[in-house]
């Protein structure tokens, strides 16, 4: 394999490269996917029928205790990565474990958060408003935990194999994806939370 | 027994009991035929497993080719049942299973897969390149959407067809009207193979961009590749809304979300402005690739270089913005106001002016040239007069308030298929008549091929003319029959007749397919049309890594210059080739979607976890797979070289 060592790791080789391009063009993509289910929440936002409306719902505490988590762990995996480009393996990941750790509890919240809805009678059946509420929610929630899932598979392979051109790729990507999940959060924060409880 | 009672078919008749018996002798046959001939083993290894985007190019077109027949028989039935007045051939029920399955089938199923086969045959070559940029995810690609296919063909004999349209209106496509599990089929095998269309659309923008040959800037890129290039953009950006209006649109059925319904908040226009908001684009999506496909025919056989190269650009860039802001003239009459229709309609009547932009430089490419009437060229000039009649009573559609005249009539029905068939049909017929001999390394029988040509298009002008005379005189779209007193049975006759002739231009093509199979030499050169661009300038067959030594280029016309002007395409000295190694985990991954989608259609809740468990696995798999692709030695590309060299 041809390998460029003026590039970082993750872009040494043309594969790579590829990949790179690619991922972007998936969170292309996803911002449409994601555009989309904004655009219907905001369409059938205030038609809560006979159930309850978003501000009756919403509370401050858990949200922006889940806004701290999310905002967290996209820092530690900047670091994470710019461990790796310094070539610290244990520094990498450490960071990289805090980050799905913070993941976790993130979705632990979510979790809770939905429970609490579902209690407050915005179950997924009960009007438009919650139907698109929690689809939303849970479509973001559903790639946190999918992104858990493959950051461990990552973590192990850069434990077994080390930094190589593979490796670094992948954990590069998945730090790409970490990071739109944060930028989709700080939307669904702004403009589903706050905007609604407003 | 009660599960087994869903399964059934809930209006049954001769016709489905009978398809029931042809797919059950069918399988039995390719079962019985791969055994009997030993040819399980090929079949996995060479196509199954393959990630060679020539191969999956072909899957591509054989799975176009059957579903083109699929569709093809519900419009014969369609214009069977309405050719005479009170005709009892269908009922209402199976009339409105076979124009949903025939609009479906034909715009997802068989033009979607025409138009990707022949990019993913083409485009690498096109660009000097040795395969896509992920040929793991091409062969995903491909094997969703074949799934995708599969699982809604199924729904002919397992549980009924979607019956509300191909548009699929909410509430009519909600639970309350559309009890069966028809509708389910719709949502989740248009899901399975939008998913495969979403990868191929990043693959291809990829390759595009990454992979193309020294030298040939984006400026001098073929123009079938440009117009790639464009319907991937377009493809990544519309085929998500309708990941999520689709998911929605299941969530309301299986689960009792409350988006489309109406009540409790729910908004039916939701659904319509979703559906064409991925919709609209996705017109686009079918024929930029045919125009490229014309583009490249009509240079090569007027002999002349492509007029306007920088406004044929320029204008599908701007039909791509353009396809995104239209979507509203599809549902004028459903209550907007006249402000948003009135935006919608200028918006939409822009459009004809860069299509506009690109006949007259068909036309000019076409002045002075010096013409070939062959095969891919006569679609190409029977194309310019019927599109530009279909494309012209589209700008008569877009105004909104005449559109209260047309909307919903037979009107509508005429303009979309003389959009469709000239537009869609007729390139892709003419790109598999010229491409086919690199496909394949032999000709189509070019007399044969215009006897298909002449029924095919003197057809679609018969059947679908008389309906703008019957659309004006208000013969209302998906009416499965109507009284004589309407007049309208003239014209429905003529219809009928066009049909027929258009079936029997399609049967012609299929003779001419087994013809030249059997007949037509084999000693064609690699360059039998004297074309203009790279992918004629590799050995017929195509070798598995396309070309020995990568092409140089500086021009968009690169191997027409190295003809006849004396520029060098390749420089490079013979070495070892890196090429993916095959994967059988796409196919199989893509069969756990299958059971996935069925288990989904039908409530099974455990089918449900257990192939959902299976694609992680798959995914699983392949996250920690070490896989660095294969080497071909230098003695073995010199080995092919010279033995395809002495083929010639």
């Amino acid at each position: 394999m041809k390998l460029d060592h003026s590039q970082p790791l993750e872009y040494s080789s043309e594969q790579g490269r590829l990949n790179i391009l690619g991922f972007w063009i998936f969170i292309g993509a996803e911002v449409m996917l994601f555009g989309t289910l904004f655009a219907s929440y905001f369409t059938l936002e205030g038609r809560h029928g006979s159930g309850p409306s978003g501000a009756e719902i919403f509370e401050i505490a858990p949200v922006l205790f889940e806004t701290i988590l999310l905002l967290t762990s996209s820092f530690t995996v900047g670091l994470a990565i710019h461990a790796m480009r310094l070539n610290n393996k244990k520094a990498m990941m450490t960071f990289f474990i805090i980050t799905l750790v913070l993941g976790l509890a993130f979705l632990s919240v979510e979790i809770y958060e939905f429970t609490h809805y579902i209690h407050e009678g915005a179950g997924l059946t009960v009007s438009a408003f919650s139907s698109a509420l929690l689809t939303t929610l849970g479509t973001h929630g559903l790639h946190v935990t999918l992104g858990l899932f493959w950051g461990i598979f990552i973590l192990i392979q850069v434990a077994k194999r080390g930094f190589t051109p593979e490796t670094a790729n992948k954990s590069f990507i998945f730090s790409l994806y970490w990071h739109f999940l944060d930028v989709v959060w700080i939307f669904i924060f702004s403009f589903i939370y706050l905007k609604g409880m407003m | 027994m009660e599960f087994f009672e869903r399964f059934a078919i809930p209006h049954p008749s001769p016709i489905i009991y009978a398809s029931m018996v042809a797919i059950g002798i069918t399988l039995l046959a390719i079962i019985a035929g791969l055994t009997f001939f030993k040819k399980w083993g090929y079949l996995w290894r060479e196509w199954l497993t393959t990630v060679d985007h020539k191969r999956i190019g072909i899957m591509y077109l054989i799975s176009a080719l059957l579903m083109l027949f699929r569709g093809g028989v519900d419009a014969l039935m369609m214009r069977a049942q309405l050719a005479t007045p009170e005709a009892q051939l269908l009922d209402s029920q199976h009339y409105n299973e076979i124009f949903t399955t025939h609009g479906v089938v034909m715009i997802i199923f068989m033009a979607m897969a025409f138009i990707i086969a022949l990019m993913n045959f083409v485009v690498p070559l096109q660009i000097g390149a040795r395969d896509v940029a992920f040929p793991r995810l091409n062969a995903l690609s491909f094997w969703l959407y074949f799934m995708g296919a599969m699982l809604f063909n199924l729904s002919f004999v397992i549980g009924g067809s979607p019956s509300s349209g191909w548009t699929s209106y909410f509430p009519l496509a909600g639970n309350e009207f559309s009890p069966s599990v028809g509708t389910n089929y719709y949502m989740i095998a248009i899901q399975i193979a939008g998913i495969g269309t979403l990868i191929t659309g990043i693959n291809f923008i990829v390759t595009i961009l990454k992979m193309r040959a020294p030298g040939m800037k984006l400026m001098k890129m073929p123009m079938f590749t440009w117009s790639a290039l464009i319907t991937n953009l377009i493809i990544t950006f519309a085929f998500p809304v309708l990941t999520v209006a689709l998911a929605m649109g299941t969530m309301d059925r299986l689960f009792g979300t409350q988006f489309f319904t109406t009540g409790n908040g729910g908004m039916d226009m939701l659904w319509a402005n979703l559906f064409w908001v991925w919709g609209h684009p996705e017109v686009y999506i079918l024929v930029l690739p045919a125009f490229g496909i014309y583009s490249e025919i009509i240079s090569t056989f007027a002999k002349r270089n492509l007029y306007g190269y920088k406004s044929m650009v320029a204008s599908m860039v701007i039909i791509s913005l353009l396809s995104f802001v239209v979507w509203v003239h599809h549902f004028f009459t459903m209550g907007q106001g006249a402000m948003v229709n009135s935006i919608f309609s200028i918006t939409t009547m822009a459009i004809a002016v860069p299509t506009g932009i690109k006949i007259f430089n068909w036309l000019f490419t076409l002045y002075k040239g010096s013409i070939r009437f062959t095969v891919p060229m006569m679609y190409s000039l029977g194309f310019l007069p019927i599109f530009t009649i279909g494309g012209v009573t589209g700008v008569m559609l877009g105004m909104s308030a005449a559109d209260y005249q047309y909307h919903n009539t037979m009107f509508l029905v005429a303009h979309f298929h003389l959009v469709i068939i000239p537009g869609v049909v007729f390139a892709m017929l003419a790109g598999l008549t010229y491409w086919w001999p690199k496909m394949f390394g032999f000709m189509l029988n070019e007399r044969i091929g215009k006897w298909a040509f002449w029924f095919i298009s003197v057809g679609t002008c018969v059947a679908f003319f008389p309906m703008f005379i019957s659309g004006l005189d208000g013969q209302a779209r998906r009416m499965y029959t109507y009284s004589e007193s309407t007049g309208f049975g003239f014209w429905n006759m003529l219809s009928f007749v066009g049909a027929v002739a258009l079936a029997i231009g399609f049967i012609i093509i299929v003779y001419n397919i087994y013809y030249s199979t059997r007949y037509a030499s084999r000693d064609i050169g690699s360059d039998p049309w004297d074309a203009r661009s790279l992918e004629w300038a590799t050995h017929t067959p195509v070798p598995e890594y396309n070309f020995a030594t990568i092409p140089e280029v500086d021009s968009s016309e690169a191997f027409w210059d190295s003809k006849y002007n004396g520029h060098k395409l390749f420089k490079g000295k013979l070495k070892e080739i890196h090429m993916p190694n095959n994967s059988g985990v796409p196919f199989i991954m893509s069969a756990l979607f299958f059971v996935l989608g069925f288990s989904f259609i039908f409530s099974i809740w455990i089918g449900v976890i257990v192939s959902l468990l299976g694609i992680c696995a798959c995914l699983m798999h392949r996250s920690f797979e070490k896989d660095h692709g294969r080497h071909i030695s230098l003695e073995e590309v010199e080995k092919t070289e010279s033995e395809l060299r002495g083929g010639k």
